[in-house]
């Protein structure tokens, strides 16, 4: 079975997902069990794949559909970086699955089953659409896990039918363009497959068609992870959606196009070439509009939500930046701000989700008196906190720190510049946070659920992926030297290892 | 909702959906080697079921497959085909690779066609139902729209 893992880390959620109906109208419960456990032996087979990568010395492992050889053939390819990424999303999909628990106890079957098969379906588009080899087939695990995202948010309420249907125009507009890109390459090339593309594409990288194909992809997968101008539908996404997924959605669900725009431009294209360069420098500025931007717009707003929603806006600017300066380390940056980043947001979603289980509201000047109510989850905001805004030894410094290094030698000193005042921008807001939660009066809060006997103040199924992923953030501070030795360098492209 | 059948409508669709209903089978089944296959299959005997209901009407005759069932059977449906991949890899091979499917034939072709086959059938039961069940969200629509209007 081990040599069917790559396949496994998909098809077990699939097929656990599109079981779980059948298996909820049988037992409420058995089927969201069935998904979560599928999820956690996803989780399995990824670091049971990363480890064999890492254990070949960063060799990939190719794994052939269907035993048929590519370009003909679809693959799953799994090398140190997507091993890492792929990992980080089953993690963090295993720990919010056992989350959207409690927030289902009182739905029929029909509820129960539907959430955790679009958060089945959510996890397998996300991990498909990081280990697939074949572009064609990236775009299926695209819309897989945008259609259940859409599904996930307008399980949300009321509102939340709006934020979803505005997500799904906008977004179905990204994925239509990206399909377009696609088709523009393989009427270039006749090829679907990255490896085969990358070799074909490199004599025909100064035709208009590439460019056009390039601007294309940029603008599909800014839509998709909200790249500045590009975020409208994001702050009423996060905000609206379901508490209990709504942390693998800010976490994992921008992060992934981020991750395949760092594929394609540096694996597939090469930024050795003019069109790519010219398009790093426009993610470059739109990444600086969106830090400044998004910090402010998070300054404005009172609800915790939609904060970390344009929080999650300037987050983006960092990858973007990190990606446009097109040297070592920003290359490094952008990767290592992508797993640091999808730990933060995600812990600190799961925090909200937990007041708003317990209080029923989220606004930002009514946490007063929260660390005696939610001990673990203060001190994971704490934490948090500290990573966004970049202190050491909290994951979030690490990240910035290779940025800083990348435009210190590529002598890109503005992005130092814009840099520190967005840091200094989230300080602000931050530590309005964790001054209301320590230091404010206590808010008159009417507890919508009092959980009995529970020392946590929260049920253990929600207690303890706040906790995990809260210590998650240090231990990937403490490790993130690891991280860039022994993975992230592991799987450099071949610009950089030139 | 209502059934709108009259004299004529009534008893042409005895005929009608029958044979829509051998029609798709056949498209099924003759997939691999004509053109066809499971999509077309599954809207041909969703289409079926659909004449009838909209002659009928949703009452107790006729056939009646509820939007529930139709979410269920469409999961179902999907099922079969990942399962034909489990099949593979459970037998020692890859991902639909068809060669190592637990089902012995000889010729090798004709073991590729079975396994391609059942696909089709999950194929055809996932179209037949989610057009079921968008038909079943749209009529519910009417229907409350209706109940409204009578109040």
């Amino acid at each position: 079975m081990t040599q069917n893992a790559p396949v496994l880390i998909v098809l077990l959620p699939v097929t656990a997902a599109l079981l779980c109906m059948l298996l909820s109208r049988i037992g409420r419960n058995l089927g969201s069990w069935v998904v979560i456990a599928s999820i956690v032996a996803s989780f399995l087979c990824t670091v049971d794949c990363l480890y064999q990568v890492l254990a070949a010395g960063g060799t990939p492992i190719h794994y052939w559909m269907g035993n048929w050889e590519p370009p003909i053939g679809i693959e799953f390819v799994i090398d140190p970086l997507n091993g890492l990424i792929v990992t980080v999303i089953t993690f963090i999909a295993m720990l919010v699955s056992f989350y959207g628990r409690p927030f289902l106890r009182d739905e029929d079957w029909l509820h129960v089953g539907g959430y955790y098969t679009l958060f089945g379906l959510m996890t397998v588009g996300m991990c498909g659409m990081v280990i697939t080899g074949d572009v064609f087939n990236l775009y299926v695990y695209l819309e897989i896990m945008s259609l259940s995202g859409y599904g996930l948010i307008a399980l949300g309420g009321k509102k939340s039918m709006v934020a979803a249907f505005r997500y799904l125009l906008i977004g179905t507009i990204g994925a239509s363009l990206y399909l377009m890109g696609v088709a523009y390459l393989y009427a270039m090339t006749g090829t679907l497959n990255m490896a085969d593309l990358a070799t074909l594409l490199a004599d025909r990288l100064n035709s208009p068609l590439f460019a056009l194909a390039v601007a294309c992809f940029v603008v599909g997968f800014g839509i998709k992870m909200a790249l500045f101008p590009m975020h409208g539908w994001q702050p009423d996404a996060y905000t609206y959606a379901h508490p209990g997924a709504v942390a693998l959605i800010a976490g994992c669900m921008s992060k992934v196009p981020a991750y395949s725009m760092i594929r394609f431009l540096y694996y597939i294209f090469r930024v050795d070439n003019v069109v790519v360069q010219h398009v790093l420098d426009v993610i470059g500025v739109l990444g600086i509009a969106a830090m400044l931007i998004g910090s402010i717009m998070a300054l404005a707003q009172y609800d915790f939500r939609r904060m970390l929603a344009y929080s999650s806006v300037a987050q983006i600017g960092y990858i973007a930046i990190g990606l446009a300066m097109g040297n070592l380390y920003g290359f490094i940056g952008a990767v290592l701000h992508i797993v640091n980043h999808a730990f933060m947001k995600s812990s600190l979603f799961l925090v909200i989700g937990g007041i708003a289980y317990r209080f029923g509201v989220v606004n930002l000047y009514r946490l007063g008196g929260l660390n005696k109510k939610l001990t673990i989850s203060t001190i994971t905001v704490t934490l948090a906190s500290f990573s966004m805004i970049g202190l050491p030894p909290t994951c979030g410094f690490f990240s910035k720190w290779y940025l800083l290094l990348g435009a210190y030698t590529g002598a890109q000193y503005f992005y130092i510049v814009i840099l520190v005042i967005s840091s200094l921008l989230n300080a602000v807001y931050f530590f309005r946070i964790i001054e209301q939660m320590f230091v404010q009066k206590e808010a008159s809060l009417s507890e919508v659920y009092k959980p009995v006997g529970a020392k946590l103040g929260l049920p253990l199924e929600m207690a303890v992926p706040i906790l995990v992923l809260g210590v998650g953030i240090l231990v990937l501070g403490f490790c993130s030297v690891d991280i860039v030795t022994d993975i992230i360098k592991m799987g450099l492209p071949e610009v950089f290892v030139r | 909702m209502k059934g709108f059948g009259g004299i004529i409508i009534n008893i042409a669709f005895r005929g009608l959906v029958p044979f829509t209903i051998v029609y798709g089978i056949y498209v099924l089944c003759m997939g691999e080697s004509s053109p066809g296959g499971g999509f077309q299959a599954g809207a041909l005997l969703a289409v079926g079921i659909l004449i009838s209901r909209m002659v009928l009407g949703n009452g107790e005759n006729g056939f009646n497959i509820k939007g529930n069932t139709s979410v269920i059977m469409a999961g179902v449906g999907t099922f079969i085909y990942a399962f034909t991949g489990w099949m593979t890899v459970l037998n020692g091979g890859k991902f639909l690779e068809y060669d190592c499917m637990p089902i012995h034939m000889e010729p090798v072709h004709e073991m590729h066609a079975m396994a391609i086959f059942i696909i089709e059938i999950g194929v055809a039961m996932c179209v037949m139902m989610t057009i079921i069940n968008l038909m079943e969200a749209i009529t519910k629509r009417g229907d409350e729209d209706e109940d409204a209007g009578t109040e």
